[in-house]
């Protein structure tokens, strides 16, 4: 199993994140995060989808996502070739002795204190899975009281947009 | 389904405006828009049920010219007659209910539709807007329901919408793979003023169905087709849909391959054809199966290898490559992957197909002519014909036996009778021993299995082919569940006739019990009951009761709900109560047939296990001189 990471665009109507949704517990897809989100064009949402699948049935995925009648477009964003961001939040117990050393994690891993209290720090922090995952071993210790995490966006490197040509094939429509 | 009294309402005569304009505009109520919408698209029947959420639109359709609405007795009829109707004249079928309990009665034929690819819209009412969602009298979340059973579908609550989200419904159900959509449409939409334009602008920007092949996967497989030695054109259902048998029937003898079609697929090739080889899977011919088990290349066209084609899938035509083409890209190498996959429409991969080969063969690739270059693939293929023909046994103790029932029926029928199957042994044996020739003249329940499909089916099928004749053929299993809607073939001059292939039992259910529950027959009998026989009925017949209880008397059932009701009960009867049939004709015909409960369908691949087990009879398993051929 491999983890894939694609960018659906989809006509920004009511229900279309049951029918992705529905499609892939219906189909047996797991699906490890998802993110939802506008896109520049108002009529236009995308999708971020990241999936645990080998090869072929995400082929399948992929065919079947392509069905759904506002759905339109799917890229497969790959790893080396596309800029992949989540965001935690995340609430650690902290004290006059623990504060400081709290902080200067947060400094290594680039995050930022968004809310400090007597008993605790509120951190916030952006990057791939990775360093998250790495950041929260190295608060652990300090007791997490609190965590959120955001589903992975994802974007292509280069000048080359994904939703151009859907833009223009909706504006023809229009 | 009642409605909760809230006034009449009274719609406005239809205002025609502007003779200037190209498009027809029109000041009228979101139900009038609906109905003009129906009439504009061509739908000139629909099946359904009014209520309290769809009354609305049940006030216009009163005046419409164009549309004739039949009063079916339950959803579930207006479904599969709207699906019959569909198959047999290739038009888009229309259902109509109520919201809630409407609604959710018609989940079974969408079902049912969505795994065939049968062109459906089904209009439901919804409750009125400001009451979704807050549990309002018959609401049901119907799109929510039917999302994964549907093409697509739509919830309107906006009257302006209507026109063009009936256009865009009629178009998304009949391109590319067709398949049902449902439109739910919220009661003050229907009632609220707007104006119909007419064409509406459709805006489907993520909809673009694949209908041309790529010219270079069809020059791979015309070479493909050119070096097999054992090629199969495996043939499926979606040749019919595309109405593509004419082609198909020019590239079979160009290529002097043999066809096999599926269960979705008969009448695509003509069944008398002496390149057909019968049908595959789990009842197939032995032959077909046998043929597809040892090919060398299989051509699949608009066939999904479906798990009752291939048996167990890991030992399914081991030695085949695969060219798939299907209009469905999501199809091809779903469940086989496919060596030479093509996305198109069946009619135009097959017409570009005969280019193509009658390039190769220019070319001289072939070398030789068919009877060559697939002799030795034919002598087998006619040697397991020959030794493992469909056939039956006749019961020793002189009943009726039920492959024969169905065999005559076929026989005496006129041409171009439509066939309608329920769903069990008896659709198998229609299979088996009826011949199609044309296309559209089978109907059955392949993909979902709809025991009650057969009725309503046929019911559709002849309100929308009234000149052909049309049989149902049925068992008393599933005519026990949709037979209400002969009320509505009787009051409406839908003359079907109806033969009830009754064996007193589930059969196939009971045929399985038979072979791998060690004839434990648990709830497959249905006429075992508390009713003893002296109490039930001897219409028709002078001899005394052999099956059970006969409860329900199906001849006074057939009587009770305005059709002819005949009984058949042995052999020396059989011709003349069929032809009895075949001369009524202003109204409903139901033939009882009284068969022998013990047959079996065969030849059989048992489920799970692979193609290379088929059983021509029980304990028969055919012998291929396997060794020689590996």
């Amino acid at each position: 199993m491999t983890k894939h990471t694609l960018s659906v665009l989809v006509e920004n109507t009511p229900g279309i994140l049951a029918r992705i949704a529905a499609l892939f517990s219906r189909r047996g897809f797991n699906i490890d995060s998802l993110a939802v989100g506008v896109t520049e064009h108002p009529d236009i949402s995308r999708i971020t989808i990241v999936v645990n699948v080998e090869t072929l049935p995400l082929e399948q995925v992929t065919k079947q996502l392509n069905k759904l009648v506002n759905v339109l477009k799917i890229v497969e964003l790959e790893d080396h070739a596309a800029i992949q961001r989540e965001l935690v939040l995340v609430k650690v117990r902290a004290d006059n002795e623990t504060r400081s050393q709290i902080v200067e994690i947060v400094q290594l891993f680039r995050a930022k204190t968004v809310d400090v209290s007597p008993e605790a720090v509120t951190i916030e922090a952006t990057g791939g899975a990775e360093k998250l995952s790495a950041m929260l071993k190295m608060l652990e210790p300090f007791g997490i009281k609190e965590l959120v995490q955001s589903g992975t966006i994802a974007i292509g490197r280069g000048a080359r947009s994904i939703t151009d040509r859907s833009l223009r094939s909706l504006d023809r429509s229009a | 389904m009642t409605e909760q009294a809230t006034g009449a309402h009274h719609p406005q005569p239809r205002a025609r405006s502007g003779g200037a304009q190209a498009a027809t505009v029109e000041h009228v109520t979101g139900a009038q828009a609906l109905i003009r919408s129906l009439e504009e698209v061509g739908a000139d029947t629909v099946f359904g049920i009014p209520g309290g959420a769809i009354l609305p639109a049940y006030d216009p359709m009163m005046d419409s010219a164009k549309v004739r609405h039949v009063l079916v007795r339950h959803e579930q009829g207006a479904g599969h007659a709207a699906t019959g109707y569909a198959q047999a004249t290739g038009k888009v079928g229309v259902c109509m209910a109520t919201s809630g309990p409407g609604a959710t009665n018609l989940v079974t034929p969408i079902a049912d539709a969505h795994m065939d690819s049968v062109p459906l819209v089904a209009i439901t009412g919804q409750v009125a807007s400001a009451s979704i969602g807050t549990d309002a009298f018959q609401e049901a979340d119907i799109c929510g329901i039917t999302m994964p059973i549907t093409k697509h579908n739509w919830l309107v609550t906006d009257p302006a919408e209507i026109p063009r989200t009936i256009a865009e419904a009629f178009h998304v159900a009949s391109t590319g793979r067709p398949g049902p959509v449902l439109v739910d449409i919220a009661k003050d939409a229907l009632q609220a003023r707007t104006t119909f334009v007419w064409p509406p602008q459709a805006d489907l920007p993520g909809y673009r169905p694949v209908t041309k092949p790529h010219a270079k996967q069809i020059r791979e497989a015309a070479r493909l087709i050119s070096e097999a030695r054992r090629p199969v054109l495996y043939v499926g259902g979606g040749v019919l849909k595309a109405g593509a048998t004419a082609e198909l029937k020019v590239l079979a003898e160009l290529t002097g391959a043999p066809v096999t079609t599926t269960l979705m697929a008969l009448g695509a090739f003509p069944d008398s054809h002496p390149q057909h080889v019968g049908m595959p899977g789990m009842h197939g011919s032995v032959t077909a199966v046998t043929a597809l088990q040892k090919s060398d290349l299989i051509v699949a066209l608009g066939a999904r290898f479906d798990d009752r084609v291939t048996g167990k899938l890991d030992s399914f035509a081991p030695h085949a490559k695969i060219v798939h083409a299907d209009i469905d890209p999501a199809e091809i190498g779903k469940n086989r992957a496919a060596d030479v996959p093509i996305v198109g429409d069946a009619r135009e991969v097959i017409a570009d197909l005969v280019v193509a080969v009658q390039a190769e063969h220019e070319e001289g690739h072939l070398g030789a002519a068919a009877e060559e270059r697939y002799g030795a693939w034919w002598s087998d293929l006619n040697r397991w014909r020959e030794t493992y023909p469909l056939g039956y046994d006749l019961p020793e103790d002189g009943s009726l036996s039920p492959q024969q029932v169905i065999q005559r029926v076929g026989e005496l029928a006129p041409e171009g009778t439509i066939y309608a199957a329920g769903v069990g042994q008896h659709q198998m044996w229609a299979s088996h021993f009826i011949d199609y020739e044309q296309p559209a003249t089978w109907l059955n329940s392949g993909g979902a299995g709809t025991m009650g499909y057969a009725v309503p089916a046929a019911m559709g099928a002849k309100a929308g082919r009234p000149d052909r004749t049309v049989w149902a053929i049925d068992g008393d299993g599933c005519f026990q569940m949709t037979n209400q809607e002969l009320v509505t073939c009787a009051l409406n001059n839908i003359p079907i006739k109806v033969a009830i292939i009754n064996n007193g039992a589930l059969g196939m259910v009971r045929q399985w019990q038979t072979l791998f529950y060690n004839q434990r027959y648990s709830n497959t009998v249905l006429h075992n009951g508390k009713t003893n026989a002296g109490l039930s009925s001897n219409v028709g017949s002078s001899s005394a009761e052999t099956h059970g209880t006969r409860v329900p008397d199906f001849v006074k059932l057939a009587e009770a709900m305005g059709c002819v009701g005949l009984r058949c009960e042995s052999p020396g009867q059989l011709d003349a109560v069929i032809e009895k049939a075949n001369a009524i004709n202003d109204r409903p015909v139901v033939v009882d047939f009284i068969v022998h409960e013990d047959a079996m369908v065969w030849p059989m691949v048992a489920a799970g296990t692979s193609n290379d087990e088929v059983m021509a009879a029980r304990g028969i398993r055919p012998d291929f001189g396997d060794n020689e051929d590996d």
